[in-house]
């Protein structure tokens, strides 16, 4: 087996297509590759949730999903929420509403799984928001203020607003 | 109009909520060549020789470098400012690589290669020679005669010992019918655990060296790499992009000097070492274990007689901050509750074991546990109830501390208390609780602290800003106070704006990114000093840019000086507040005068001779499964004074963060080492148990808004305060649910187990079949 190959994928809703090597991590793949620089490496081993991106609809830890096997996937990752002119999407704002967002290293990996937990159109309780969220370690937060952002943003796109 | 004190969005928020934020490693040069490090496979060795041949031989390998090529140039590595008194100065004790490898974890090669697969099989390719030597992990045991040698010129491995004596605590304690309460209490080596790795890359431009970094301090880091490298301090460039937190891990100089040699040695280009998240936990920094034994001496009224404390602090392998942490631990036990006899003494000890340095709380979490530990037994040794004894003992209003020239304006204690007490509804749950019998027991508990703002008068405080009116009207700002994911530019924003006379603080535009060639000189983010100490040279530099401005407003318009002043971004009439000028009109005025052009600016320095006591308690409600061992924390609430808010929405998210740094403190995170040799054991994110989403109830932050005197703005520390009072507070409330006094953390099954079994509350059928 040669040690590069090509990977064609979507991201971001666009068809690309580049040469990695076949050693390489989807992390590096979107960050060396496409200058994806939303997806951050906190461990590399698939502890921290900090490289999250969605494939086909679901969250994974990029660093723990080789390049190669993003063939025919359809990739998302936070870059590609916003809107053309730079409008944020309604999580995002949220994060910045919520007091979310601190150093805002683990951010971009919670916002991907709020948006997978957002896109299931589901009412959660709050401890089935907790257990889904639990994939991410975050050191500034204490989480308290990432729960509130996920959880109103998920009332609002049922039509509810909730206090706290 | 007020713009300090409201609930604004952070002014980074929009960038770090679409991930185009900027971290050391998204600015990484494509050419960057990757360092790898060799750390020691041994707890305590000489390295005899290493064997490089095989890792040369790689292809892609450019260099490789060890512990006998680094230049004969001992360095300090603690983020203190630089001292002019030659005995206070940082200890000079580890060399970029050393052949006397001090713990499991030791640098003692790089392989420089370009790429990172290359660099790192030419790590493993290295053949390291030891001579093994006899190593030491407990810090008592260290002390001892005999013990195994860490640095020559610290005998019995002793870095430093102070004590302190107040009134005669021998003569004290022979008073008739006092109760003793005697404890030995265990604190563990946790690691901070940011979620951005510590890294950085170096290169030479120009015949000087530029360190792009993620650190909390780049004017202390320039002048480290140019200690280390033993080269002018302006050789140096310290560049500090956005970072991905740092606790106080990255007040330190971790590998900046590492990474700027290097870059020496394969002709000034570009080299980058990025840490893993393996090596963050056992070759950056850790905080310090520390052990204490206190010795109360209580009257029947319950109050202090007498108090003895001792403290030993785990340094590990290399002094780092040193001494200063367990020596701000020891400070803290005379000043929380006053007692007229006290012996106090403290000592930090080198052991084979990770480098201790700061981390959030400098040595409070650790006094904090013991402390309120020992309070707690106290209350129960006499009887009362835990929180009326602290109102009996504890610092009262006007006490003064004469070394910080600290004073407890208000009964500041006493109304977190109550307010705590209040919101958790304290006084009926203990008696509801009392009754609990079964296999699950509820439990509720306190603790009480004090944390100092910044360093005075122990080493030197000083801030400085530079200003600048821009043309459209808005401000730009810039100081040496770093913005490491707590908020302080949003903050320095506010106070910006306020002080100028803003419309808004998003009128202040905040150089976040330190560049130590043009960034006016400041110490960085520690000691929760950021927004205490930038609020007097931002309220001093905005009045001399005021000044500037409303001379040009005099010679524009005519009004004198006095008769005007800046609302709401224009130059108003003091009289009847009507704007003759905007600002915008003003700077473009100044700016383009045929005849008097003006470039407004202004820069200052302000050196703080004050500190500041902030205050605050933890109340934590508990459930604990008896025959689990397993504690479940069901509510806990902090409540602060850290004085006047001035940005609440940003102090609940620091006060979150740093519940949820005592709750891991509390029950679950610890580095554990195998005794046979040394070795770190579960240093990764799995095994260390940092706490998830799963293991907090919600946090609740409160505040008590007493305006300090001292600040401009009536502010002082938060970012520490919250990380102290959690974890005695869950001890205590596990004390209170069970019976049982646990006296060290992290309080997990494991140790729960044990303790249980000991109390008889649980049968431990190995020990019945021995």
């Amino acid at each position: 087996m040669s040690q590069y190959k090509v990977v064609h994928c979507n991201i971001n809703g666009k068809d690309v297509e580049k040469v990695v090597d076949v050693r390489a991590s989807l992390t590096d793949m979107l960050r060396n590759e496409y200058h994806l620089t939303s997806v951050k490496k906190g461990c590399e081993v698939g502890e921290c949730g900090a490289c999250n991106v969605l494939i086909d609809g679901e969250a994974f830890n990029s660093c723990i999903y080789l390049a190669v096997w993003a063939e025919g996937k359809h990739i998302r990752t936070l870059e590609g929420l916003m809107g053309p002119n730079g409008e944020l999407s309604d999580i995002q704002q949220a994060f910045i509403d919520e007091t979310a967002i601190q150093c805002g290293f683990c951010t971009p990996g919670f916002i991907m799984t709020a948006v997978e937990i957002l896109e299931a159109d589901t009412l959660y309780t709050d401890d089935e928001l907790r257990k889904l969220l639990s994939g991410h370690l975050c050191r500034c937060t204490g989480y308290e203020n990432i729960l509130r952002a996920v959880k109103k943003t998920m009332y609002r796109r049922q039509g509810k607003e909730i206090d706290f | 109009m007020n713009i300090v004190g409201k609930r604004e969005a952070r002014i980074d928020g929009y960038d770090k909520a679409a991930g185009r934020t900027k971290y050391y490693e998204d600015q990484m040069p494509a050419d960057a060549l990757y360092v790898r490090i060799k750390h020691a496979e041994k707890a305590h060795a000489i390295v005899k020789s290493i064997d490089t041949s095989a890792a040369q031989a790689i292809p892609g390998v450019v260099r490789v470098l060890t512990c006998f090529d680094v230049p004969d140039i001992s360095f300090p590595t603690a983020g203190h400012p630089w001292s002019m008194d030659p005995a206070h100065c940082d200890v000079a004790d580890r060399k970029l690589l050393n052949t006397h490898v001090r713990y499991w974890g030791d640098d003692v090669a790089v392989v420089i290669a370009d790429n990172e697969v290359a660099a790192a099989q030419g790590v493993r390719a290295l053949t390291v020679e030891y001579e093994e030597l006899p190593f030491v992990l407990d810090v008592q045991k260290a002390m001892e005669d005999g013990a195994p040698q860490l640095h020559e010129e610290f005998p019995n491995n002793i870095l430093k010992h102070t004590g302190m004596r107040l009134g005669d605590y021998e003569a004290a304690v022979k008073e008739k019918g006092l109760i003793k309460v005697e404890g030995w209490y265990e604190t563990p080596t946790v690691q901070h655990c940011h979620i951005e790795n510590h890294g950085c890359f170096a290169y030479e431009e120009n015949g000087r060296i530029t360190v792009v970094t993620s650190t909390q301090i780049p004017h202390i880091i320039r002048r480290v790499v140019g200690q280390a490298l033993g080269r002018p301090w302006s050789d140096i460039r310290i560049v500090k992009p956005y970072i991905g937190g740092g606790f106080g891990n990255k007040q330190d100089a971790l590998y900046e000097p590492l990474c700027a040699w290097c870059s020496t040695q394969v002709g000034g280009r570009c080299v980058r070492i990025d840490c893993s998240r393996e090596e963050t936990f056992v070759s950056n920094r850790v905080r310090h274990a520390i052990r204490f034994h206190i010795t109360t001496w209580l009257r029947q009224d319950g109050v202090i007689a007498a108090r003895k404390v001792e403290c030993f602090s785990n340094q590990g392998a290399y002094a780092s901050h040193g001494h200063s942490i367990v020596a701000k631990a020891m400070g803290s036990f005379h000043q929380h509750y006053p007692c007229p006899n006290m012996e106090s003494d403290c000592y930090t000890v080198y052991t084979n074991r990770p480098v201790a340095g700061a981390m959030r709380g400098y040595g409070m979490p650790q006094a904090s546990f013991a402390d309120e530990s020992n309070i707690d037994d106290c209350a129960r040794a006499v009887g009362m109830e835990p929180m009326e004894f602290r109102r009996l003992n504890i610092m009262p209003q006007g006490y003064k501390d004469d070394f910080s020239g600290n004073v407890n304006y208000n009964d500041t204690y006493r109304e977190c208390m109550a307010k705590g007490a209040q919101i958790i509804d304290y006084e009926r749950k203990l008696k509801e609780f009392a009754n609990d019998s079964g296999n699950i027991r509820r439990g509720i508990g306190l603790a009480t602290f004090w944390y100092n703002t910044a360093v005075y008068p122990i080493a030197l405080e000083t801030t400085s800003n530079r200003m600048q009116l821009n043309l459209d009207g808005t401000v730009t700002m810039q100081c040496g106070e770093t913005e490491i994911g707590q908020g302080a530019d949003t903050v320095y924003a506010q106070m910006t704006a306020q002080a100028l006379g803003l419309k808004s603080y998003r009128d202040v535009r905040v150089i976040s990114c330190q560049d130590t060639d043009i960034t006016p000189t400041g110490l960085g983010a520690y000691a929760s000093r950021q927004t205490y100490v930038a609020g007097f040279s931002i309220k001093q530099t905005a009045q001399l840019l005021k000044d500037k401005i409303l001379q040009y407003a005099c010679e524009a318009t005519g009004v004198a000086t006095t008769e005007i002043d800046i609302e709401d971004g224009n130059i108003v009439r003091k009289d009847d507040r009507q704007p003759i000028m905007s600002l915008s009109e003003l700077a473009m005025t100044a700016q383009y005068n045929p005849v008097h052009s003006e470039h407004l600016t202004a820069e200052s320095t302000f050196t703080i001779r004050s500190n500041a006591y902030s205050f605050g308690c933890t109340f934590a409600e508990v459930e604990v499964d008896i025959e689990m061992c397993k504690t479940k924390v069901v509510r806990i609430v902090n409540v602060h004074d850290c004085g006047s808010l001035i940005n609440p929405a940003l102090a609940e998210a620091q006060v979150h963060g740093g519940m949820s740094m005592a709750i891991g403190y509390g029950l679950s995170e610890q580095l554990i080492f195998d005794e046979k040799t040394g070795r770190p054991l579960n240093n990764n994110l799995l095994d260390y148990k940092l706490s998830t989403f799963m293991d907090h109830p919600k946090l609740e932050a409160y505040f008590i808004e007493n305006p300090e005197p001292t600040s401009p703005f009536g502010t002082k520390a938060l970012g520490e305060p919250p990380a102290c009072s959690g974890a005695p507070a869950i001890r205590n409330a596990i004390l209170n649910a069970t019976g049982v006094a646990i006296n060290r953390n992290p309080i997990n099954p494991h140790v729960l187990f044990a303790e249980f079994s000991k109390a008889g509350l649980i049968n431990d059928p190995w020990k019945e079949e021995k």
